[in-house]
């Protein structure tokens, strides 16, 4: 096997890593994480072992980047205030979708990454321990709870 | 209670926006990207009457012309394993082979000035390419005449190895070389394509 053509990985994962810096830093600065995730992963990919997760090897590198960007917007790093309440139309609720995206990016910060690097990304538990500087045990019990969490968003919705 | 598989489902579906979105920040990666010669092969899709034809291109010039019929999707898988993964769509980079193409396949353009990349045909086959750039527009000539301009007559069957690999086709004119009975012979595009690249030249010729 042999790395297929870039713009293949681009149309393969770029909505999922759009959505993946939309949780870790907000919409208004998701297109910067975004463009800086693939141009990082444009320069490295001719090394990347063929056969990898190439979609955790992208979330790995949006994790570092949105690091930087929340470091450079020298704030905390929950994006939750920032993210605008979507409204339906006519006072309709906002699609479900929406509303889950929401909830994940209002859980706490390990969470969050947990949720995504883990069920989002496909990530084992160990690497994304790594990328949250905690355990393995610590990081499966972060998703554990990151679901929970979202499932009683998705109960609420619903009841 | 099995919301779980509910949320992952939802978690990986993407919403119209989110692909609407692609188009802009694709553009902006190829951007980027161009500015600090990280594109290693660029291409674009161009429509002709001879069907799509994928054109790319390294920062030396053209690497390859392919047709339909060579499937554009395993044409990438080449020349990602071949020449670099770093394969994106950018058309910019070949604006200059787009508009020469258009010229020709509208009969204004009778030779090509265009920086080729010819890395991907080596040896013998190499030789046989440099030799057909000198088959003037609306001329054809024999596998066999070919072999023999190079010294060997007997490697016209080798010649026609030569042309059906051969990496930028239209551009370097491979279509020009026929069998010695006067009958087309075998063409890369589909005989139907060297049919109708002769016609052009037959109609457009001074």
């Amino acid at each position: 096997m042999s790395l297929p053509p870039f713009e293949v990985v681009v149309a393969d994962h770029g909505t999922t890593v759009l959505r993946i810096c939309r949780a870790m830093v907000g919409t208004d600065d998701a297109d910067d994480a975004w463009a800086e995730t693939f141009l990082a992963a444009l320069a490295a990919y001719p090394r990347l072992e063929p056969n990898s997760n190439v979609r955790g090897w992208l979330a790995t590198i949006a994790h570092r980047k949105a690091i930087d960007q929340i470091r450079k917007r020298n704030r905390a790093p929950l994006p939750v205030d920032r993210l605008p309440e979507v409204p339906g139309r006519c006072g309709e609720p906002a699609p479900r979708h929406d509303d889950l995206w929401t909830a994940v990016a209002a859980l706490p910060t390990k969470q969050r990454g947990a949720v995504l690097y883990h069920y989002v990304a496909g990530l084992p538990y160990a690497e994304v321990g790594q990328l949250l500087d905690s355990s393995e045990a610590a990081a499966r019990r972060a998703a554990a709870d990151g679901m929970r969490a979202l499932r009683s968003t998705v109960t609420r919705e619903t009841s | 209670m099995t919301f779980e598989p509910d949320i992952l489902t939802r978690l990986g579906q993407h919403n119209d926006e989110s692909l609407e979105s692609m188009g802009r920040l694709h553009a902006r990666l190829v951007e980027a990207a161009s500015s600090e010669d990280l594109v290693d092969v660029a291409y674009r899709i161009l429509d002709t009457p001879v069907g799509s034809l994928l054109l790319a291109a390294t920062t030396v010039g053209v690497v390859r012309i392919a047709f339909d019929a060579q499937c554009h999707d395993a044409v990438l898988d080449d020349l990602a394993r071949k020449v670099s993964p770093r394969v994106l769509r950018a058309p910019a980079r070949l604006d200059l082979a787009a508009r020469q193409l258009d010229e020709y396949f509208s009969g204004r353009r009778h030779s090509f000035d265009l920086p080729l990349d010819l890395q991907l045909a080596r040896g013998f086959r190499r030789l046989v390419l440099g030799r057909l750039t000198d088959l003037d527009y609306g001329s054809m000539a024999s596998y066999a005449a070919v072999a023999a301009a190079l010294g060997n007559p007997k490697a016209a069957r080798a010649v026609g190895t030569a042309c059906a690999a051969n990496p930028v086709p239209v551009v370097v004119p491979c279509h020009r070389v026929v069998r010695s009975d006067g009958s087309a012979g075998g063409y890369v595009g589909g005989v139907e394509a060297k049919r109708a690249l002769l016609a052009l030249e037959t109609a457009n010729r001074l």
